[in-house]
Protein backbone atom coordinates (compact mmCIF):
# COMPACT_ATOMS: atom_id res chain seq x y z
CA UNK A 1 0.00 0.00 0.00
CA UNK A 2 2.78 2.39 0.93
CA UNK A 3 4.58 1.55 -2.25
CA UNK A 4 1.44 2.34 -4.17
CA UNK A 5 1.11 5.71 -2.44
CA UNK A 6 4.74 6.37 -3.23
CA UNK A 7 4.07 5.68 -6.90
CA UNK A 8 1.06 7.99 -6.82
CA UNK A 9 3.18 10.78 -5.35
CA UNK A 10 5.80 10.30 -8.04
CA UNK A 11 3.14 10.09 -10.72
CA UNK A 12 1.48 13.32 -9.68
CA UNK A 13 4.78 15.20 -9.67
CA UNK A 14 5.63 13.82 -13.09
CA UNK A 15 2.13 14.38 -14.42
CA UNK A 16 2.10 18.01 -13.40
CA UNK A 17 4.86 18.57 -15.96
CA UNK A 18 2.78 16.96 -18.69
CA UNK A 19 -0.11 19.12 -17.56
CA UNK A 20 1.95 22.29 -17.97
CA UNK A 21 2.85 21.34 -21.55
CA UNK A 22 -0.65 20.08 -22.35
CA UNK A 23 -2.10 23.49 -21.47
CA UNK A 24 -0.24 25.09 -24.37
CA UNK A 25 -1.63 22.57 -26.83
CA UNK A 26 -5.14 22.99 -25.60
CA UNK A 27 -5.09 26.79 -25.46
CA UNK A 28 -3.74 27.17 -28.97
CA UNK A 29 -6.25 24.64 -30.24
CA UNK A 30 -8.95 26.60 -28.44
CA UNK A 31 -8.30 29.84 -30.32
CA UNK A 32 -6.97 28.59 -33.68
CA UNK A 33 -8.19 24.97 -34.01
CA UNK A 34 -4.53 24.20 -34.69
CA UNK A 35 -2.35 21.50 -33.15
CA UNK A 36 0.91 23.33 -32.60
CA UNK A 37 3.30 20.42 -33.04
CA UNK A 38 6.26 22.68 -32.28
CA UNK A 39 5.06 23.01 -28.70
CA UNK A 40 7.08 20.07 -27.32
CA UNK A 41 10.20 21.64 -28.77
CA UNK A 42 9.48 24.92 -27.02
CA UNK A 43 9.71 22.89 -23.82
CA UNK A 44 13.16 21.68 -24.93
CA UNK A 45 14.22 25.28 -25.58
CA UNK A 46 13.06 26.14 -22.05
CA UNK A 47 15.46 23.57 -20.61
CA UNK A 48 18.29 24.71 -22.91
CA UNK A 49 17.89 28.38 -22.04
CA UNK A 50 18.10 27.58 -18.33
CA UNK A 51 21.10 25.32 -18.91
CA UNK A 52 23.12 27.90 -20.86
CA UNK A 53 22.07 30.76 -18.58
CA UNK A 54 23.14 28.75 -15.52
CA UNK A 55 26.50 28.01 -17.12
CA UNK A 56 27.06 31.62 -18.07
CA UNK A 57 25.78 33.27 -14.92
CA UNK A 58 26.31 30.91 -12.01
CA UNK A 59 29.52 29.69 -10.46
CA UNK A 60 29.75 25.90 -10.81
CA UNK A 61 28.19 24.04 -7.94
CA UNK A 62 25.98 26.92 -6.83
CA UNK A 63 22.71 25.56 -5.60
CA UNK A 64 20.23 28.11 -4.44
CA UNK A 65 16.51 28.68 -4.62
CA UNK A 66 16.81 32.32 -5.78
CA UNK A 67 19.03 31.20 -8.67
CA UNK A 68 16.46 28.59 -9.59
CA UNK A 69 13.59 31.07 -9.62
CA UNK A 70 15.63 33.58 -11.62
CA UNK A 71 16.40 30.93 -14.24
CA UNK A 72 12.78 29.83 -14.25
CA UNK A 73 11.64 33.39 -14.98
CA UNK A 74 14.29 33.83 -17.65
CA UNK A 75 13.36 30.60 -19.43
CA UNK A 76 9.68 31.43 -19.29
CA UNK A 77 10.34 34.85 -20.77
CA UNK A 78 12.53 33.43 -23.53
CA UNK A 79 9.96 30.77 -24.40
CA UNK A 80 7.16 33.33 -24.35
CA UNK A 81 9.10 35.35 -26.88
CA UNK A 82 9.76 32.23 -28.95
CA UNK A 83 6.06 31.36 -28.94
CA UNK A 84 5.22 34.90 -30.00
CA UNK A 85 7.68 34.69 -32.89
CA UNK A 86 6.51 31.25 -34.00
CA UNK A 87 2.94 32.48 -34.25
CA UNK A 88 3.91 35.74 -35.90
CA UNK A 89 6.28 34.30 -38.49
CA UNK A 90 4.92 30.82 -39.17
CA UNK A 91 1.19 30.76 -38.46
CA UNK A 92 -0.16 34.28 -38.87
CA UNK A 93 0.64 34.50 -42.60
CA UNK A 94 -1.47 31.36 -43.01
CA UNK A 95 -4.49 32.61 -41.06
CA UNK A 96 -6.71 32.46 -44.14
CA UNK A 97 -5.18 29.33 -45.64
CA UNK A 98 -6.67 25.85 -45.29
CA UNK A 99 -6.14 24.32 -41.84
CA UNK A 100 -4.03 21.59 -43.35
CA UNK A 101 -1.44 24.13 -44.48
CA UNK A 102 -1.02 25.40 -40.93
CA UNK A 103 -0.76 21.85 -39.60
CA UNK A 104 2.04 20.97 -42.03
CA UNK A 105 3.73 24.23 -41.09
CA UNK A 106 3.53 23.25 -37.42
CA UNK A 107 5.37 20.02 -38.20
CA UNK A 108 7.90 22.09 -40.14
CA UNK A 109 8.50 24.44 -37.21
CA UNK A 110 8.93 21.42 -34.96
CA UNK A 111 11.56 19.89 -37.26
CA UNK A 112 13.28 23.26 -37.53
CA UNK A 113 13.58 23.55 -33.74
CA UNK A 114 14.72 19.93 -33.31
CA UNK A 115 17.34 20.03 -36.03
CA UNK A 116 18.29 23.63 -35.35
CA UNK A 117 18.72 22.57 -31.73
CA UNK A 118 21.08 19.77 -32.75
CA UNK A 119 23.04 22.22 -34.84
CA UNK A 120 23.33 24.93 -32.20
CA UNK A 121 23.41 22.98 -28.94
CA UNK A 122 25.03 19.83 -30.33
CA UNK A 123 23.29 16.45 -30.37
CA UNK A 124 25.05 15.17 -27.25
CA UNK A 125 23.17 15.21 -23.94
CA UNK A 126 24.01 17.91 -21.43
CA UNK A 127 23.74 17.71 -17.70
CA UNK A 128 21.44 20.22 -16.14
CA UNK A 129 23.08 21.90 -13.13
CA UNK A 130 21.89 20.89 -9.69
CA UNK A 131 20.13 24.10 -8.81
CA UNK A 132 18.38 22.62 -5.85
CA UNK A 133 20.09 20.07 -3.70
CA UNK A 134 17.80 17.10 -3.50
CA UNK A 135 16.69 16.21 0.02
CA UNK A 136 14.27 13.57 1.12
CA UNK A 137 11.32 14.53 3.18
CA UNK A 138 9.37 11.81 4.92
CA UNK A 139 5.81 12.73 5.84
CA UNK A 140 5.44 9.36 7.59
CA UNK A 141 4.02 5.95 6.68
CA UNK A 142 7.16 5.17 4.74
CA UNK A 143 6.50 7.50 1.82
CA UNK A 144 9.43 9.53 0.58
CA UNK A 145 8.96 12.84 -1.13
CA UNK A 146 11.92 14.87 -2.29
CA UNK A 147 12.05 18.61 -1.96
CA UNK A 148 12.53 18.72 -5.74
CA UNK A 149 9.24 16.89 -6.27
CA UNK A 150 7.53 19.32 -3.91
CA UNK A 151 9.04 22.23 -5.79
CA UNK A 152 7.89 20.82 -9.14
CA UNK A 153 4.40 20.33 -7.76
CA UNK A 154 4.30 23.73 -6.10
CA UNK A 155 5.53 25.64 -9.13
CA UNK A 156 3.24 23.81 -11.56
CA UNK A 157 0.23 24.19 -9.31
CA UNK A 158 0.91 27.89 -8.84
CA UNK A 159 1.25 28.41 -12.59
CA UNK A 160 -1.89 26.42 -13.33
CA UNK A 161 -3.92 28.28 -10.71
CA UNK A 162 -2.58 31.54 -12.11
CA UNK A 163 -3.67 30.55 -15.61
CA UNK A 164 -7.05 29.41 -14.32
CA UNK A 165 -7.51 32.78 -12.62
CA UNK A 166 -6.43 34.69 -15.71
CA UNK A 167 -8.72 32.77 -18.04
CA UNK A 168 -11.82 32.56 -15.86
CA UNK A 169 -11.69 35.65 -13.69
CA UNK A 170 -10.27 38.52 -15.73
CA UNK A 171 -11.41 40.69 -18.60
CA UNK A 172 -8.59 39.44 -20.84
CA UNK A 173 -9.49 35.84 -19.99
CA UNK A 174 -13.13 36.42 -20.88
CA UNK A 175 -11.94 37.85 -24.20
CA UNK A 176 -9.79 34.75 -24.76
CA UNK A 177 -12.75 32.49 -24.13
CA UNK A 178 -14.86 34.60 -26.47
CA UNK A 179 -12.24 34.27 -29.23
CA UNK A 180 -12.15 30.52 -28.71
CA UNK A 181 -15.93 30.38 -29.17
CA UNK A 182 -16.01 32.60 -32.25
CA UNK A 183 -13.20 34.86 -33.40
CA UNK A 184 -15.50 36.74 -35.75
CA UNK A 185 -18.07 37.57 -33.11
CA UNK A 186 -15.31 38.44 -30.65
CA UNK A 187 -13.98 41.02 -33.10
CA UNK A 188 -17.43 42.64 -33.09
CA UNK A 189 -16.98 43.23 -29.35
CA UNK A 190 -13.89 45.30 -30.11
CA UNK A 191 -11.50 42.49 -29.21
CA UNK A 192 -8.26 42.53 -31.18
CA UNK A 193 -8.29 38.86 -32.15
CA UNK A 194 -4.71 38.78 -33.42
CA UNK A 195 -3.48 40.09 -30.10
CA UNK A 196 -5.41 37.45 -28.21
CA UNK A 197 -3.88 34.75 -30.42
CA UNK A 198 -0.41 36.14 -29.72
CA UNK A 199 -1.17 36.17 -26.01
CA UNK A 200 -2.28 32.53 -26.17
CA UNK A 201 1.01 31.50 -27.76
CA UNK A 202 3.00 33.54 -25.25
CA UNK A 203 1.18 32.06 -22.23
CA UNK A 204 1.30 28.48 -23.51
CA UNK A 205 4.98 28.73 -24.38
CA UNK A 206 5.82 30.22 -20.99
CA UNK A 207 4.23 27.22 -19.30
CA UNK A 208 6.17 24.85 -21.57
CA UNK A 209 9.37 26.75 -20.75
CA UNK A 210 8.65 26.36 -17.04
CA UNK A 211 8.14 22.62 -17.55
CA UNK A 212 11.50 22.49 -19.34
CA UNK A 213 13.29 23.99 -16.35
CA UNK A 214 11.41 21.84 -13.84
CA UNK A 215 12.19 18.65 -15.70
CA UNK A 216 15.87 19.57 -15.59
CA UNK A 217 15.67 19.35 -11.79
CA UNK A 218 14.47 15.76 -11.72
CA UNK A 219 15.84 14.35 -15.01
CA UNK A 220 19.00 16.36 -15.55
CA UNK A 221 19.94 14.81 -18.88
CA UNK A 222 18.76 17.24 -21.56
CA UNK A 223 19.23 17.11 -25.32
CA UNK A 224 17.68 18.73 -28.42
CA UNK A 225 15.24 15.90 -29.10
CA UNK A 226 14.00 15.68 -25.51
CA UNK A 227 10.76 17.47 -26.44
CA UNK A 228 9.45 14.88 -28.86
CA UNK A 229 8.06 12.23 -26.51
CA UNK A 230 6.86 14.55 -23.71
CA UNK A 231 5.36 16.78 -26.40
CA UNK A 232 3.47 13.85 -27.87
CA UNK A 233 2.30 12.69 -24.45
CA UNK A 234 1.20 16.15 -23.45
CA UNK A 235 -0.73 16.33 -26.71
CA UNK A 236 -2.36 13.00 -25.82
CA UNK A 237 -3.09 14.45 -22.38
CA UNK A 238 -4.82 17.45 -23.96
CA UNK A 239 -6.91 15.22 -26.22
CA UNK A 240 -7.78 12.82 -23.40
CA UNK A 241 -8.87 15.75 -21.25
CA UNK A 242 -10.90 17.24 -24.11
CA UNK A 243 -8.91 19.43 -26.44
CA UNK A 244 -9.63 23.11 -25.95
CA UNK A 245 -10.58 22.53 -22.32
CA UNK A 246 -8.17 23.94 -19.73
CA UNK A 247 -9.14 21.88 -16.66
CA UNK A 248 -9.21 18.88 -19.01
CA UNK A 249 -5.58 19.42 -20.00
CA UNK A 250 -4.55 19.54 -16.33
CA UNK A 251 -6.44 16.33 -15.54
CA UNK A 252 -5.14 14.66 -18.69
CA UNK A 253 -1.56 15.56 -17.76
CA UNK A 254 -1.91 14.10 -14.28
CA UNK A 255 -3.46 10.96 -15.77
CA UNK A 256 -0.51 10.58 -18.17
CA UNK A 257 2.04 10.96 -15.37
CA UNK A 258 0.24 8.61 -12.99
CA UNK A 259 -0.33 5.91 -15.58
CA UNK A 260 3.25 6.09 -16.77
CA UNK A 261 4.71 5.78 -13.29
CA UNK A 262 2.30 3.00 -12.29
CA UNK A 263 3.00 1.00 -15.44
CA UNK A 264 6.72 1.30 -14.88
CA UNK A 265 6.29 0.32 -11.23
CA UNK A 266 3.92 -2.61 -11.60
CA UNK A 267 4.16 -3.87 -15.17
CA UNK A 268 7.28 -3.10 -17.12
CA UNK A 269 9.20 -0.03 -18.12
CA UNK A 270 8.94 -1.26 -21.71
CA UNK A 271 5.37 0.04 -21.74
CA UNK A 272 6.03 3.46 -20.20
CA UNK A 273 5.26 5.23 -23.47
CA UNK A 274 2.69 2.75 -24.80
CA UNK A 275 0.31 3.30 -21.88
CA UNK A 276 -0.38 6.90 -22.99
CA UNK A 277 -1.65 5.70 -26.33
CA UNK A 278 -3.66 2.86 -24.83
CA UNK A 279 -5.44 5.43 -22.67
CA UNK A 280 -5.90 7.66 -25.71
CA UNK A 281 -7.54 4.87 -27.70
CA UNK A 282 -9.79 3.81 -24.84
CA UNK A 283 -10.90 7.36 -24.07
CA UNK A 284 -11.56 8.15 -27.72
CA UNK A 285 -13.66 4.99 -28.03
CA UNK A 286 -15.73 5.74 -24.95
CA UNK A 287 -15.81 9.56 -24.95
CA UNK A 288 -14.65 10.89 -28.32
CA UNK A 289 -14.70 14.49 -27.11
CA UNK A 290 -12.40 13.70 -24.17
CA UNK A 291 -13.04 13.40 -20.44
CA UNK A 292 -13.97 17.06 -19.90
CA UNK A 293 -14.85 17.96 -23.48
CA UNK A 294 -18.30 18.91 -24.64
CA UNK A 295 -19.25 17.61 -28.03
CA UNK A 296 -18.19 20.16 -30.59
CA UNK A 297 -21.01 21.54 -32.65
CA UNK A 298 -20.02 22.35 -36.16
CA UNK A 299 -20.29 26.12 -36.51
CA UNK A 300 -21.93 27.37 -39.67
CA UNK B 1 -45.00 55.36 -31.15
CA UNK B 2 -44.82 56.02 -34.85
CA UNK B 3 -41.81 55.61 -37.09
CA UNK B 4 -41.21 59.28 -37.75
CA UNK B 5 -38.91 61.12 -35.41
CA UNK B 6 -38.00 64.77 -35.07
CA UNK B 7 -34.27 64.21 -35.65
CA UNK B 8 -34.82 62.04 -38.67
CA UNK B 9 -35.13 64.70 -41.29
CA UNK B 10 -32.38 67.13 -40.35
CA UNK B 11 -29.47 64.92 -39.19
CA UNK B 12 -26.18 64.89 -41.13
CA UNK B 13 -24.88 61.75 -42.74
CA UNK B 14 -23.36 59.29 -40.25
CA UNK B 15 -22.56 56.57 -42.75
CA UNK B 16 -22.11 56.87 -46.50
CA UNK B 17 -21.75 53.72 -48.55
CA UNK B 18 -20.90 54.37 -52.19
CA UNK B 19 -20.40 51.89 -55.02
CA UNK B 20 -19.72 49.10 -52.54
CA UNK B 21 -18.75 45.83 -54.13
CA UNK B 22 -18.03 42.60 -52.20
CA UNK B 23 -16.78 39.39 -53.67
CA UNK B 24 -16.69 35.87 -52.26
CA UNK B 25 -14.11 34.18 -54.46
CA UNK B 26 -15.35 34.57 -58.00
CA UNK B 27 -18.92 35.36 -56.99
CA UNK B 28 -19.79 39.01 -56.51
CA UNK B 29 -22.35 39.39 -53.74
CA UNK B 30 -22.76 43.19 -53.87
CA UNK B 31 -22.52 45.03 -57.18
CA UNK B 32 -22.05 48.66 -56.27
CA UNK B 33 -24.39 49.50 -53.40
CA UNK B 34 -25.09 53.14 -52.46
CA UNK B 35 -26.65 53.84 -49.12
CA UNK B 36 -26.75 56.71 -46.62
CA UNK B 37 -27.64 56.63 -42.94
CA UNK B 38 -28.22 59.98 -41.24
CA UNK B 39 -27.79 60.69 -37.57
CA UNK B 40 -30.87 59.72 -35.56
CA UNK B 41 -32.53 57.69 -38.28
CA UNK B 42 -33.76 54.13 -38.40
CA UNK B 43 -32.87 52.92 -41.88
CA UNK B 44 -33.93 49.48 -42.96
CA UNK B 45 -32.66 47.25 -45.72
CA UNK B 46 -35.21 44.72 -46.86
CA UNK B 47 -34.85 41.99 -49.41
CA UNK B 48 -35.10 38.27 -49.99
CA UNK B 49 -32.73 35.62 -48.71
CA UNK B 50 -29.40 35.89 -50.51
CA UNK B 51 -29.96 39.47 -51.67
CA UNK B 52 -26.78 40.54 -49.89
CA UNK B 53 -28.23 42.16 -46.77
CA UNK B 54 -25.97 40.37 -44.29
CA UNK B 55 -22.97 40.87 -46.57
CA UNK B 56 -23.65 44.61 -46.56
CA UNK B 57 -23.55 44.74 -42.75
CA UNK B 58 -20.48 42.51 -42.61
CA UNK B 59 -18.66 44.81 -45.02
CA UNK B 60 -19.54 47.85 -42.90
CA UNK B 61 -18.18 46.25 -39.74
CA UNK B 62 -15.09 44.93 -41.49
CA UNK B 63 -15.85 41.22 -41.33
CA UNK B 64 -15.63 40.88 -45.11
CA UNK B 65 -13.32 43.01 -47.25
CA UNK B 66 -14.73 45.40 -49.84
CA UNK B 67 -13.64 44.70 -53.41
CA UNK B 68 -14.49 48.25 -54.44
CA UNK B 69 -16.30 51.43 -53.45
CA UNK B 70 -16.17 53.23 -50.13
CA UNK B 71 -17.71 53.08 -46.67
CA UNK B 72 -17.29 56.45 -44.98
CA UNK B 73 -18.12 56.89 -41.32
CA UNK B 74 -18.47 60.38 -39.88
CA UNK B 75 -17.92 59.68 -36.20
CA UNK B 76 -16.89 61.69 -33.17
CA UNK B 77 -13.24 61.15 -34.10
CA UNK B 78 -13.81 62.55 -37.58
CA UNK B 79 -14.36 60.82 -40.88
CA UNK B 80 -12.80 57.47 -41.69
CA UNK B 81 -12.89 54.95 -44.49
CA UNK B 82 -14.06 51.81 -42.68
CA UNK B 83 -12.70 49.56 -45.42
CA UNK B 84 -9.20 50.30 -44.15
CA UNK B 85 -9.94 49.41 -40.54
CA UNK B 86 -10.07 46.09 -38.75
CA UNK B 87 -13.31 45.01 -37.05
CA UNK B 88 -12.23 45.92 -33.52
CA UNK B 89 -11.18 49.39 -34.70
CA UNK B 90 -14.58 49.90 -36.29
CA UNK B 91 -16.25 48.97 -32.99
CA UNK B 92 -13.99 51.53 -31.30
CA UNK B 93 -15.44 54.19 -33.63
CA UNK B 94 -18.90 53.57 -32.22
CA UNK B 95 -20.30 51.14 -34.77
CA UNK B 96 -22.00 48.21 -33.03
CA UNK B 97 -23.15 45.09 -34.84
CA UNK B 98 -25.60 42.49 -33.56
CA UNK B 99 -24.99 39.75 -36.11
CA UNK B 100 -27.42 37.38 -37.74
CA UNK B 101 -28.16 34.20 -35.86
CA UNK B 102 -27.48 35.98 -32.55
CA UNK B 103 -23.92 34.69 -32.26
CA UNK B 104 -23.88 34.99 -28.53
CA UNK B 105 -21.02 33.33 -26.68
CA UNK B 106 -22.74 30.18 -25.48
CA UNK B 107 -19.74 29.17 -23.39
CA UNK B 108 -20.00 32.36 -21.31
CA UNK B 109 -22.59 33.57 -18.84
CA UNK B 110 -25.13 36.26 -19.66
CA UNK B 111 -23.15 38.60 -17.43
CA UNK B 112 -19.91 37.85 -19.28
CA UNK B 113 -21.56 38.32 -22.67
CA UNK B 114 -22.80 41.73 -21.61
CA UNK B 115 -19.42 42.60 -20.14
CA UNK B 116 -17.75 41.85 -23.45
CA UNK B 117 -20.14 44.24 -25.13
CA UNK B 118 -18.45 46.95 -23.10
CA UNK B 119 -14.98 45.50 -23.73
CA UNK B 120 -13.48 48.73 -25.03
CA UNK B 121 -14.94 50.92 -22.32
CA UNK B 122 -13.01 51.67 -19.14
CA UNK B 123 -15.50 53.86 -17.26
CA UNK B 124 -16.68 51.25 -14.77
CA UNK B 125 -19.32 53.40 -13.12
CA UNK B 126 -20.88 54.36 -16.45
CA UNK B 127 -20.85 50.74 -17.58
CA UNK B 128 -22.66 49.68 -14.41
CA UNK B 129 -25.40 52.26 -14.83
CA UNK B 130 -25.67 51.42 -18.53
CA UNK B 131 -26.02 47.76 -17.61
CA UNK B 132 -28.79 48.53 -15.14
CA UNK B 133 -30.59 50.58 -17.76
CA UNK B 134 -30.24 47.92 -20.45
CA UNK B 135 -31.49 45.26 -18.08
CA UNK B 136 -34.69 47.27 -17.58
CA UNK B 137 -35.14 47.08 -21.36
CA UNK B 138 -34.61 43.31 -21.25
CA UNK B 139 -35.92 42.11 -17.86
CA UNK B 140 -35.58 38.45 -18.84
CA UNK B 141 -31.81 38.85 -19.01
CA UNK B 142 -31.81 40.06 -15.42
CA UNK B 143 -33.42 36.77 -14.36
CA UNK B 144 -30.85 34.79 -16.35
CA UNK B 145 -27.87 36.95 -15.40
CA UNK B 146 -25.57 34.28 -13.95
CA UNK B 147 -26.68 31.53 -16.32
CA UNK B 148 -24.70 30.19 -19.23
CA UNK B 149 -25.91 31.93 -22.36
CA UNK B 150 -26.18 28.58 -24.12
CA UNK B 151 -29.16 27.74 -21.89
CA UNK B 152 -31.24 30.70 -23.08
CA UNK B 153 -34.21 30.33 -25.41
CA UNK B 154 -34.02 31.73 -28.93
CA UNK B 155 -35.85 34.93 -28.00
CA UNK B 156 -33.69 35.47 -24.94
CA UNK B 157 -30.57 34.93 -27.04
CA UNK B 158 -31.76 37.56 -29.50
CA UNK B 159 -32.33 39.99 -26.65
CA UNK B 160 -28.89 39.21 -25.29
CA UNK B 161 -27.33 39.87 -28.68
CA UNK B 162 -29.02 43.27 -28.87
CA UNK B 163 -28.27 44.14 -25.27
CA UNK B 164 -24.64 43.14 -25.76
CA UNK B 165 -24.32 45.37 -28.82
CA UNK B 166 -25.82 48.24 -26.83
CA UNK B 167 -23.26 47.84 -24.06
CA UNK B 168 -20.62 49.35 -26.33
CA UNK B 169 -22.85 52.45 -26.41
CA UNK B 170 -22.69 52.61 -30.20
CA UNK B 171 -23.68 55.73 -32.09
CA UNK B 172 -24.61 53.46 -34.98
CA UNK B 173 -26.09 50.02 -34.40
CA UNK B 174 -26.23 47.44 -37.19
CA UNK B 175 -28.99 44.91 -36.52
CA UNK B 176 -29.13 41.79 -38.64
CA UNK B 177 -32.51 40.00 -38.69
CA UNK B 178 -33.45 40.62 -35.06
CA UNK B 179 -36.87 39.01 -35.58
CA UNK B 180 -35.64 35.84 -37.25
CA UNK B 181 -37.24 32.72 -35.85
CA UNK B 182 -39.11 34.45 -33.04
CA UNK B 183 -42.75 34.07 -32.00
CA UNK B 184 -44.98 36.97 -33.17
CA UNK B 185 -45.38 38.37 -29.68
CA UNK B 186 -41.60 38.50 -29.24
CA UNK B 187 -41.17 40.09 -32.66
CA UNK B 188 -43.43 42.95 -31.53
CA UNK B 189 -41.40 43.28 -28.34
CA UNK B 190 -38.14 43.42 -30.28
CA UNK B 191 -39.44 46.18 -32.53
CA UNK B 192 -40.59 48.08 -29.45
CA UNK B 193 -37.04 47.89 -28.13
CA UNK B 194 -35.67 49.07 -31.48
CA UNK B 195 -37.74 52.24 -31.18
CA UNK B 196 -36.59 52.74 -27.60
CA UNK B 197 -32.96 52.36 -28.65
CA UNK B 198 -33.41 55.12 -31.22
CA UNK B 199 -35.12 57.39 -28.74
CA UNK B 200 -32.01 57.06 -26.57
CA UNK B 201 -29.96 58.57 -29.37
CA UNK B 202 -28.63 55.58 -31.29
CA UNK B 203 -28.90 55.50 -35.06
CA UNK B 204 -29.95 52.14 -36.48
CA UNK B 205 -29.32 50.28 -39.70
CA UNK B 206 -31.73 47.37 -39.64
CA UNK B 207 -31.68 44.41 -41.98
CA UNK B 208 -34.96 42.49 -41.97
CA UNK B 209 -36.96 39.92 -43.81
CA UNK B 210 -40.09 40.98 -41.98
CA UNK B 211 -40.62 43.92 -44.33
CA UNK B 212 -43.93 44.98 -42.86
CA UNK B 213 -42.61 45.61 -39.36
CA UNK B 214 -39.32 46.98 -40.63
CA UNK B 215 -41.06 49.58 -42.77
CA UNK B 216 -43.36 50.45 -39.88
CA UNK B 217 -40.41 51.19 -37.62
CA UNK B 218 -38.04 52.81 -40.10
CA UNK B 219 -37.72 56.34 -41.43
CA UNK B 220 -36.18 55.34 -44.71
CA UNK B 221 -35.66 52.07 -46.51
CA UNK B 222 -33.68 50.36 -49.23
CA UNK B 223 -34.77 47.30 -51.17
CA UNK B 224 -31.86 45.05 -51.99
CA UNK B 225 -32.26 42.60 -54.87
CA UNK B 226 -29.45 40.21 -55.86
CA UNK B 227 -26.69 42.53 -54.69
CA UNK B 228 -28.03 45.87 -55.94
CA UNK B 229 -30.34 48.54 -54.57
CA UNK B 230 -33.57 48.13 -56.51
CA UNK B 231 -35.59 50.80 -54.72
CA UNK B 232 -35.10 53.37 -52.01
CA UNK B 233 -37.12 56.08 -50.35
CA UNK B 234 -38.91 56.96 -47.15
CA UNK B 235 -40.38 53.97 -45.39
CA UNK B 236 -43.95 55.14 -46.01
CA UNK B 237 -43.28 55.66 -49.72
CA UNK B 238 -41.91 52.16 -50.04
CA UNK B 239 -44.71 50.67 -47.96
CA UNK B 240 -47.24 52.04 -50.44
CA UNK B 241 -45.19 51.13 -53.52
CA UNK B 242 -47.13 48.50 -55.49
CA UNK B 243 -44.06 46.47 -56.26
CA UNK B 244 -42.92 46.37 -52.65
CA UNK B 245 -46.47 45.46 -51.62
CA UNK B 246 -46.62 42.63 -54.10
CA UNK B 247 -43.17 41.12 -53.46
CA UNK B 248 -42.41 41.91 -49.83
CA UNK B 249 -45.72 42.62 -48.13
CA UNK B 250 -47.72 39.74 -49.56
CA UNK B 251 -49.91 42.01 -51.71
CA UNK B 252 -52.65 42.51 -49.11
CA UNK B 253 -51.26 45.59 -47.41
Amino acid sequence: MNEFLQQVVNGIAWGSLYALIALGYTMVYGVLRLINFAHGDVYMIGAMVAYYAARALLAPGTASAPAFFALLALSMAACGLLGFLIERLAYRPLRRSPKFTALITAIGVSLLLENGGQLFFGPDPKFFPQLIESREISPGSGIVITNVQLLILGVSLTLMLGLQFLVFRTRVGTALRAVSYSAETASLMGIDVDRMISLTFVLGSMLAGAAGVLVGLSNPKIEPLMGIMPGLKAFVAAVVGGIGNIPGAMAGGLLMGLSEVLVVGYVSSTYRDAIAFVILIVVLLVRPSGLFGTSLEEKV
Amino acid sequence: MSGASPQAAGGGALLEVAGLRVRYGVIEALHGVDLVVRRGEIVTVIGANGAGKTTLLKAISGLVPAAGGSIRHHGEQGTAELGRLRPHEIVARGVGHAPEGRRIFQNLTVRENLGLGAYLRRDRAAIESELAEILTLFPRLQERFAQNAGTLSGGEQQMLAMARALMSRPSLLLLDEPSLGLAPKLVRAIFGVIRTIRSRGTTLLLVEQNARLALEAADRAYVLETGSVALSGTASELASDPRVQRVYLGGDA
